[in-house]
């Protein structure tokens, strides 16, 4: 089958957004929640279970404990309390954890091992999965039901020492609170003192229910010197002193509390051995915790191995210890020693209360919640506990009593532990399986992508596809046959859940089936362009198809950004690469321009000193291989540069100037990324209310001069069309208050535009419809290409206007400077110079890049501008809104693109040119996707794949799917195109 | 006569290399606690006046082109005038492109000056010693293929290795060496690059560096010197190696 370059490109990203979803959804995997997790009402707690006779204990149990002390000390290992470390520097622990009243755990925790969510598993008794990144945007505050806002709901006052991050999550909870800043990790005493300096006074203050203490020190240790520093006996031997005045302290208090007080020391994650953290070691996961209370009983054995718990279990139980209602989002259960104690009665409300807790959580996540064998168990045991409520409340003999009820609360436990396990398989793994599917379709679209180059990018830019054969090739079979046994092993045994695998196996099929079907083509191609590459290599002297400065500057431009991905820093200062290529490309166009404006001027061509002239036809190789050969263009272009005017030539000369003032301007308008983002930018100026009237004259004149931009090439209906869009467009800013209105002077009622914002919006449907109307006629009459011309132009302006409604007043002049970029670079540059289809899509592309970020736009999530999807809509609706909300975002690489098929179509000779471009864009844009995802994936335990990485992979999924939409857009047009002749 | 040549080239450029080399130790003789890093400007004012300087006398002494015709005092102080406008304009020149590269406008203008001296005195300098204030002469040699002499080869290739030196030297300023340490908004904790070791690699995982104090043009001004160097050693080998293709209109 033969297939346009372009179509294949098409077919290409659509196959490679699919793989993209896939991989995605293997990277973030939905967490375990609770339906009703916004809503914050108490429900009333599960009464007690009892067959015939209803039981009188339907409020929950009253607290445990009167006072609770949280002591968390940041990467606190599991051997640095129960190890000889903790025999050798916390005496005191350690006599308690052998000796007094206490119960010791190594609570594991589960990666990310990072702070702020290791607090929220602690605290919400729940795993926060990789996608909490998307779902609470930026909002540092925990939105979840948790122990402390529970807490805080039941009247307790709870006071905070320590880490910044628990006022940042539970801002308003604390009575009191103290926050230290983890910013200087070199200061290890200083964060500590700042703690404990508190506690003389509050321990002998009567006033408070739950102090939490988090102390840093520990870690910045560990992250200074690891974890066999001297350093570190000495911060544990202060921990244990701190332990040690606490504990005294509660002891004092019991005597005139009618309740115990709880003292709880527990890390948040271990320390590797190189005394960082992040990751899933062993020695990161396991953390100590040591509950230490007089309720408990003094064990004289010792207990060198602590049981192995989870870190949620603590929410559980310290809700339960408060008398609270468990948090409903939590997986843990509760830590039953705690509990043992008690009369059997209360062993048994405490756990049915845990049991009634996971399996609701059960039923929300799991469809089929009946057949889990926990739920059955829980089914059991409530039915059992009922009879045992029943035989004690008719007061049966207590033997007869106590073999029941243990033999419920062994199946209560169990119940727990099997509801436990299959709600936190749910989450907080990587899905690595989904995501490795997801990656081999990427990587073998690229590699399809990058075989397929020179035949692409040839003269006839079309693809010799061979889709039948492989259908019935012998490798066609038996990498679906290997691939299906794959599947089915890694679905019968894997531990945790996977997104592939609950797929239909129709779907999976499919997947599997595209899969195998790439590799045959990839194989089949591979021989194909080695023997090209051959052929081209011997005809002609390689050396003479010699690239130009400029595709060199594309090709390394190129490798440099794909290759900087990789850092942190970098991703967060994307904006700086593409405002630096961005330049680069205008300084190499400015040096080419000169560089013929001379040649030209000298009037004889130094023939004899060049080199000889390259064969032509040859073949060229590379991505950017279909420009012309280098001399030939540099003649061609000299000799075109002589026939412009005066003034043309002075034009030429100039706009690469211009676009690089034009840019520069630009990027005082809005700061963006980390380290630019505080300071004062053109943007923030014009955007406070003192200077309205700037704000007001500046959008009226880029509203203006989009005007005169754009109106050049369009038909005399649409003219008017887009004059009045635009007063539209001011007409609703004015009327949302963003500038000042003329004709309604001193009224200040703010509405929401609705009429204005739609007023617009039949324009801008008005001038698409009159564009693909021209593009249809074009096609059936004999109008041709000028209709053709007018119909993509009034395409592009019908975007033109929707942009200029969506994006914000103060960025206005980015449209009106994309379009100036746009018509100088066309007219003066990519013309006259005849660049190559190649180059012009790659700068294309570039300049997309950067007025994305010109724009305002960053890789953090927080700088999506959501009101762009409120414009004309009365309240949220979701689709419009999504749709509106990425058009905003991505106006700078949609326009660009757009402005490249209006380019290509109006004067590119060549008919095959719109198809190459596309391949081209494909090319360019699943390049650095591809790259990234193999780079997430390597670096998925790093410190800030929450916060950096993880952002760019969304937007990186994003932009991907913007490209293929352009792609089948820039397909389209081809399409009409081929038809016509 | 052209091994003799790339003799002399090669001695020449290794003379230039080593006053670069110089002007990292001889000030520290003279000035306390200079360090290239410490007082960045004061190195960069030394740097280039060495450099000037050598190639100042290389041209005295070696005398690649050619004399001129009319030899007059007169004419030249009015030469040596020019160069200096011509130098001046070119640092001026240079200024205006690292702004519009982005560079600050307002604020630390004299690191973004003393930085376009130093390019100039690795791109502009040997230009002018060697080709005078002739503008037509510049335009031949940097145009593709345009060269006349094994000197304007050496020229042209230590020319653009200064330039994409400090284009290269842009690189790292992303890296946060505006900042002492590397901090994390989401997870609210932060590393200090001290404790890492600053290793290359590790500078790369955690965008960390070492330095804390302002450094805008410090990595440029390295890139260009490096690339200077680096072009100045590199161009004799290449010419050598080449020497069998190279033919020049002259000879």
């Amino acid at each position: 089958m033969r297939l346009g370059s372009g179509t294949f490109a098409a077919c290409c990203v659509a196959i490679e957004v699919l793989g993209v979803a896939i991989f995605l959804r293997g990277f973030f995997p939905v967490p375990v929640r609770s339906s009703s997790r916004t809503e914050h009402r108490a429900e009333p707690p599960a009464p007690e279970p009892s067959t015939g006779a209803s039981s009188n204990w339907t409020k929950l149990p009253p607290p445990l404990f009167s006072k609770v002390v949280v002591v968390l000390i940041d990467a606190l290992r599991d051997d640095f309390v129960f190890g000889s470390k903790g025999v050798k520097f916390m005496p005191y622990t350690t006599y308690l954890v052998e000796k007094g009243a206490s119960h010791s755990f190594v609570a594991e925790a589960k990666p990310p091992t990072v702070t702020m969510p290791r607090i929220k598993a602690l605290m919400t008794g729940s795993l926060p999965g990789f996608g909490d990144v998307v779902r609470n945007l930026n909002s540092p505050a925990l939105l979840e039901d948790n122990v402390i806002r529970q807490a805080k709901a039941a009247g307790k006052r709870i006071i905070f020492y320590g880490d910044e991050t628990w006022v940042k999550l539970f801002p308003k909870h604390f009575v009191e609170y103290d926050g230290t800043t983890s910013f200087f990790v070199s200061d290890y005493t200083e964060v500590d003192d700042n703690v404990t300096r508190h506690l003389e006074k509050v321990l002998t203050r009567e006033d408070w229910d739950v102090l939490i203490l988090h102390y840093l020190g520990l870690d910045h240790i560990g992250h200074l010197s690891g974890p066999d520093s001297p350093l570190i006996g000495h911060k544990l031997r202060e921990m244990d002193s701190v332990l040690m005045k606490i504990h005294m302290a509660l002891l004092s208090k019991e005597r005139e509390a009618l309740l115990p007080g709880l003292l709880v020391l527990c890390g948040d994650h271990g320390m590797s051995e190189s005394g960082s953290h992040g990751a899933s070691s062993m020695e990161e996961v396991n953390t100590a915790l040591v509950l230490i209370s007089s309720a408990f009983e003094r064990k004289p054995g010792d207990i060198r191995h602590p049981k192995h718990v989870q870190q949620t279990d603590l929410a559980a139980t310290l809700a339960i210890g408060l008398g609270l209602p468990i948090p409903k989002n939590s997986v843990g259960r509760l830590l039953f020693p705690v509990v043992e104690g008690k009369p059997m009665r209360e062993q048994l409300r405490f756990l049915h209360l845990n049991t009634v807790q996971l399996s609701k959580l059960l039923q929300e996540n799991v469809p089929l919640y009946e057949k889990d064998p926990g739920f059955e168990q829980f089914k059991m045991s409530e039915k059992l506990h009922g009879n045992w409520i029943k035989l004690y409340l008719e007061e049966n003999s207590s033997e007869v009593l106590l073999n029941l009820g243990t033999k419920v609360l062994r199946q209560y436990l169990n119940a727990l532990q099997t509801l436990s396990l299959s709600l936190s398989r749910q989450v907080a793994q990587y899905d690595i399986y989904s995501m490795a599917v997801g990656t081999t379709l990427v990587l073998e679209v690229l590699a399809l992508l990058l075989l397929s180059v020179p035949k692409a990018l040839g003269p006839a830019a079309e693809l010799d596809m061979p889709l039948s054969s492989p259908l019935f090739s012998l490798l066609f079979y038996l990498t679906l046959l290997v691939l299906s046994a794959v599947h089915v092993v890694v679905c019968t045994s894997t531990e945790s859940a996977c997104y592939f695998c609950s797929v239909s196996w129709l779907a999976a099929g499919g997947a599997m089936l595209l899969m195998s079907a790439l590799l045959c083509a990839l194989v089949s191609a591979l021989p194909k362009t080695v023997v090209g590459v051959k052929h081209v290599g011997k005809s002609p002297a390689p050396s003479s198809s010699r690239w130009s400065e400029l595709d060199l500057l594309i090709l390394l431009g190129t490798t440099g950004h794909v290759l900087s991905l990789g850092a942190s820093s970098f991703i967060e200062e994307e904006h700086q690469t593409w405002y630096f290529l961005v330049s680069t490309l205008c300084l190499a166009l400015c040096q080419e321009v000169y560089r013929n404006h001379f040649l030209s001027s000298d009037g004889d061509p130094r023939g004899g000193l060049h080199t000889e002239p390259g064969p032509e036809g040859a073949t060229p190789v590379g991505a950017k291989g279909c420009a012309l050969l280098e001399d030939d263009r540099t003649r061609a272009a000299a000799s075109a540069f002589k026939r412009l005017g005066g003034t043309d030539q002075r034009m030429v000369l100039a706009s690469p100037w211009a676009v690089l003032c034009c840019c520069r301007l630009l990027r005082a308008l809005n700061q963006t990324g980390v380290q630019g983002a505080h300071r004062p930018d053109l943007g923030h100026w014009l955007t406070s209310s003192d200077h309205k009237a700037a704000l007001s004259v500046l959008a009226a004149l880029s509203l203006l001069a989009v005007f005169l931009l754009v109106q050049r090439r369009c038909s005399p209906m649409s003219k008017v069309a887009l004059a009045l869009g635009l007063l539209g467009v001011y007409c609703y800013r004015a009327a949302i208050g963003n500038v000042m209105s003329p004709w309604q002077r001193g009224n200040s009622d703010i509405s929401k535009g609705i009429v204005e914002a739609r007023f617009v919006y039949v324009f801008v449907l008005g001038i698409l419809f009159t564009g693909t109307k021209d593009l249809l006629r074009s096609q059936v009459s004999a109008a041709g290409v000028p209709a053709r011309t007018v119909g993509l132009w009034e395409i592009h302006s019908g975007l033109v206007l929707l942009a200029a409604l969506l994006l914000r007043p103060h960025n206005l002049p980015v449209l009106v400077s994309s379009l100036l970029v746009q018509t100088l670079m066309a007219k003066c540059v990519w013309k006259p110079l005849n660049h190559g289809v190649a180059e012009v899509t790659v700068m294309h592309y570039w300049f997309g890049q950067a007025f994305f970020y010109f724009q305002g736009n960053s890789n953090n999530i927080a700088t999506v501008d959501v009101s762009a999807g409120f414009v004309g809509l009365e309240h949220y609706v979701e689709v419009p809104a999504a749709f509106l909300t990425t058009f905003a975002t991505y106006v700078g690489p949609i326009l660009w693109a757009s402005h490249l098929v209006n380019y290509l179509s109006s004067e590119s000779s060549s008919h095959s040119a719109l198809r190459r471009a596309c391949f081209c864009y494909a090319l360019i844009c699943s390049i650095p996707v591809s790259v990234y995802i193999i780079l997430v994936t390597s670096l998925r335990y790093h410190l800030f794949i929450w916060s950096v990485f993880s952002p760019k992979l969304l937007y990186e999924g994003m932009h991907l799917f913007i490209t293929a939409a352009l792609c089948i857009f820039f397909t389209a047009m081809d399409q009409t195109k081929l038809t016509k002749p | 006569m052209k091994d003799n040549d790339i003799k002399r080239l090669l001695y020449a450029h290794l003379l230039c290399i080593f006053s670069v080399i110089l002007s990292t130790f001889i000030p520290s003789l003279f000035l306390e606690r200079f360090s290239i890093l410490e007082t960045h400007l004061t190195w960069l004012c030394i740097c280039s006046v060495f450099v000037t300087a050598v190639n100042l006398v290389l041209y005295l002494v070696v005398k690649p082109n050619a004399p001129s015709k009319r030899s007059s005092l007169s004419h030249k102080v009015a030469r040596f005038l020019k160069c200096c406008i011509y130098f001046l304009m070119s640092c001026f020149c240079f200024h205006v492109i690292f702004v519009l590269y982005g560079a600050p406008l307002i604020e630390l203008v004299l690191e973004t000056f003393l930085f376009a001296v130093i390019l100039s005195t690795f791109t502009t300098v040997p230009c002018l010693c060697l080709l005078g204030p002739n503008i037509k002469a510049w335009l031949r040699v940097f145009s593709r293929n345009g060269v006349a002499s094994i000197w304007e080869n050496s020229l042209q290739i230590t020319t653009i290795s200064s330039f994409i030196g400090s284009w290269l030297g842009a690189f790292p300023i992303p890296l946060d060496w505006e900042r002492p340490w590397q901090c994390s908004l989401t997870e609210g904790r932060c590393l200090h690059q001290e404790k890492r070791g600053g290793t290359l690699s590790q500078i790369f995982t955690y965008g960390c560096s070492i330095k804390t104090t302002k450094v805008w043009p410090i990595s440029c001004t390295l890139g260009a010197t490096f690339g200077y160097v680096a072009g100045l050693a590199v161009s004799p080998l290449w010419i050598y190696w080449n020497r069998k293709r190279l033919t020049y209109k002259n000879n």
